[in-house]
């Protein structure tokens, strides 16, 4: 067996640490690795510094069960369940996380910078915007750890100065990424279906990489067909295999995102008490993936199956 | 003259009827999802959708809620990511329009999507720029979606998100923007446009359910209301198109119950 294949409890143990600078794949209500990131609040990580571009679900529980002290983000909202992340919108007013903002084709540019070891990127999206005018870290924060010395600089065209100004902004090398995939070979080389959105450009820009998949599969099944793949095997150092592990988010072609469990969080999100009983009934308990499915159930899980054609669940009430 | 719509639907016709044929529509969820597929089975057959997050072109056989929907990744011309789907909307050979959404907006179609109050003390926090930034800083143009209320349209911006016409004129070319600018924006009581010289913003259309005095009260600053003349009302082939085709189960145009009141501000 492949040494890179091991539980969520231990990839998480092994791989993050408090502090860390993590980035989190998927997109508001798809993908997001909710199984990694269930693993990281029962181990109470903290002071965690996340760099995301739209991120939702992931984002929600890790703020809200206060493993998080920093985030740059384009955009914090879970879709039409929470067109403001609901923990995220709380913790800035209450001045519990500090908070800087950049665009979605920023924050894609900066990864990929950094998985080019580009020294910076350019560009001119936000030009006269308060997202280039202004910066949420503190002045002593400034580099410091992976808080970047500059947040961005608008200069003249280094090449050409008569095309006016530009932005440019400094690469992201996060300590670790996590990503869903919906599946891995036994060798670690990753194939997900679907949008990649910027997961690829977060993998490659970390410094270690943990995957969790719907299934594992033989290396001769994923290397037959390669055009599909998308992460070689020896850029990934943790390997979970997790059905369902981006529950309740959507997972292209296995299942939906989950309207009931979606609808209910925005219902007790708000209220601290409420949240910590959710945590504790739906994150705390759960030492394996499998444990978390029992609760949420079959029924539930049936109904939130992809058409294999389709890759969602057809007239799902979406309400 | 009887209102048998609602202000939801006469927005995503309105939007609809902006497009041209050909365009290339960056799309959001909600009203701006219905206002592409409207004016794409209406008469825009060419024009193609696509999404920041990757789909490009999808069949959209069932309502995406979100742009990361696994409905947007279904029939597409390309399956992508957002590097992919971002690089369209500078691309010099395409003629791009965004369809963005804001908290607030200020005369020259600068948007904030990103809080209230100020970057130290918010008080109240929104979802952030996400592409929207983007958007307004590359696509040919945009098509802005507004709830038409005084604290919405002010004359400052508390965060300025993303980029219209700037402080008017040419202030945006001079700033260093190739292209784009606001083309219009829609909100639940007309239709508002920019002046061509000043880039001011002005009232072209109200509906057949408002007046421009209405507009005028829920516009936090002075709006040219000169120009304005009454858009007309939703054809019938638009209404069952909009009604029975692109949103049977009203999940974005919400409840029919009544006429045109259903978006529209209390007072």
């Amino acid at each position: 067996m492949n040494k890179k294949f091991m539980m969520a409890a231990e990839a998480v143990e092994r791989f993050i640490d408090d502090g860390d600078q993590i980035a989190i794949g998927g997109f508001t209500v798809t993908r997001n690795p909710m199984a990694l990131i269930r693993e990281t609040l029962r181990q109470r990580k903290k002071e965690l510094y996340l760099v995301v571009h739209s991120q939702g679900q992931g984002m929600e529980l890790l703020i809200g069960a206060g493993c998080v002290r920093r985030v740059e983000l384009a955009y914090g909202g879970v879709a039409r369940f929470a067109p403001t992340g609901i923990r995220f919108r709380k913790a800035v007013k209450e001045k519990q996380i500090e908070v800087e903002d950049y665009t979605n084709l920023h924050m894609t540019l900066r990864f990929m910078a950094g998985a080019m070891s580009m020294p910076f990127v350019a560009t001119r999206s936000g030009l006269e915007s308060d997202i280039v005018r202004l910066s949420g870290f503190s002045k002593e924060s400034r580099g410091k750890g992976r808080v970047p010395r500059e947040k961005l600089k608008v200069i003249d065209h280094p090449l050409d100065p008569e095309q006016g100004k530009v932005v440019v902004l400094p690469p992201l090398n996060p300590d670790v990424t996590l990503i869903h995939a919906q599946a891995v070979g036994e060798d670690g080389t990753v194939r997900i279906q679907g949008l990649t959105f910027a997961d690829v450009e977060q993998a490659k820009a970390a410094r270690k990489v943990i995957v969790s998949c719907e299934k594992i599969v033989p290396t001769e099944e994923i290397r037959r067909d390669p055009d599909r793949n998308c992460l070689p095997h020896f850029l990934v150092d943790a390997v979970v295999h997790a059905p369902y592990g981006a529950h309740p988010t959507a997972c292209h072609m296995f299942y939906d995102y989950d309207p009931d469990h979606l609808n209910m969080f925005k219902r007790i999100a708000a209220d601290d008490d409420t949240f910590r009983q959710y945590l504790d009934e739906w994150v705390y308990p759960f030492e394996t993936q499998q444990a978390y499915l029992d609760k949420v159930g079959e029924k539930q899980l049936e109904k939130i199956k992809a058409d294999p054609d389709l890759g969602y669940a057809p007239g799902l009430d979406r309400r | 003259m009887e209102i048998d719509y609602t202000a939801n639907e006469m927005m995503a016709l309105c939007a609809g009827r902006l497009v041209n044929n050909g365009d290339i529509l960056f799309a959001g969820t909600g009203l701006s999802m219905l206002a592409a597929t409207v004016a794409k089975r209406i008469h825009a057959h060419e024009a193609v959708v696509f999404f920041e997050t990757g789909g490009i072109d999808p069949s959209l056989i069932e309502l995406p809620l979100a742009v990361g929907d696994p409905r947007v990744m279904v029939g597409t011309s390309v399956n992508s990511g957002l590097a992919d789907a971002l690089s369209l909307l500078a691309h010099p050979k395409l003629h791009t329009v965004a369809f963005l959404g804001a908290a607030q907006i200020d005369p020259y179609g600068n948007l904030n999507s990103t809080l209230l109050g100020s970057y130290e003390k918010p008080l109240q926090r929104f979802p952030g720029s996400g592409g929207a930034c983007d958007a307004a800083s590359m696509a040919s143009g945009t098509i802005i979606f507004m709830q038409h209320q005084r604290r919405r349209f002010v004359e400052k911006l508390d965060y300025f998100t993303s980029p219209g016409w700037l402080t008017g004129g040419d202030s945006r070319r001079e700033a260093g923007f190739q292209r784009g600018g606001p083309v219009a924006v829609v909100t639940n009581l007309g239709l508002l446009k920019f002046d061509d010289r000043t880039r001011r913003m002005y009232l072209s259309e109200f509906y057949p359910f408002t007046t421009p005095d209405e507009i005028a009260e829920n516009t936090g600053f002075d709006i040219d209301l000169s120009r304005a003349v009454q858009c007309s009302p939703p054809t019938k082939e638009e209404l069952t198109t909009l009604r029975e085709q692109i949103d049977p189960q009203r999940l974005i145009l919400g409840p029919l119950k009544t006429a045109a009141d259903s978006g529209r501000p209390k007072r």
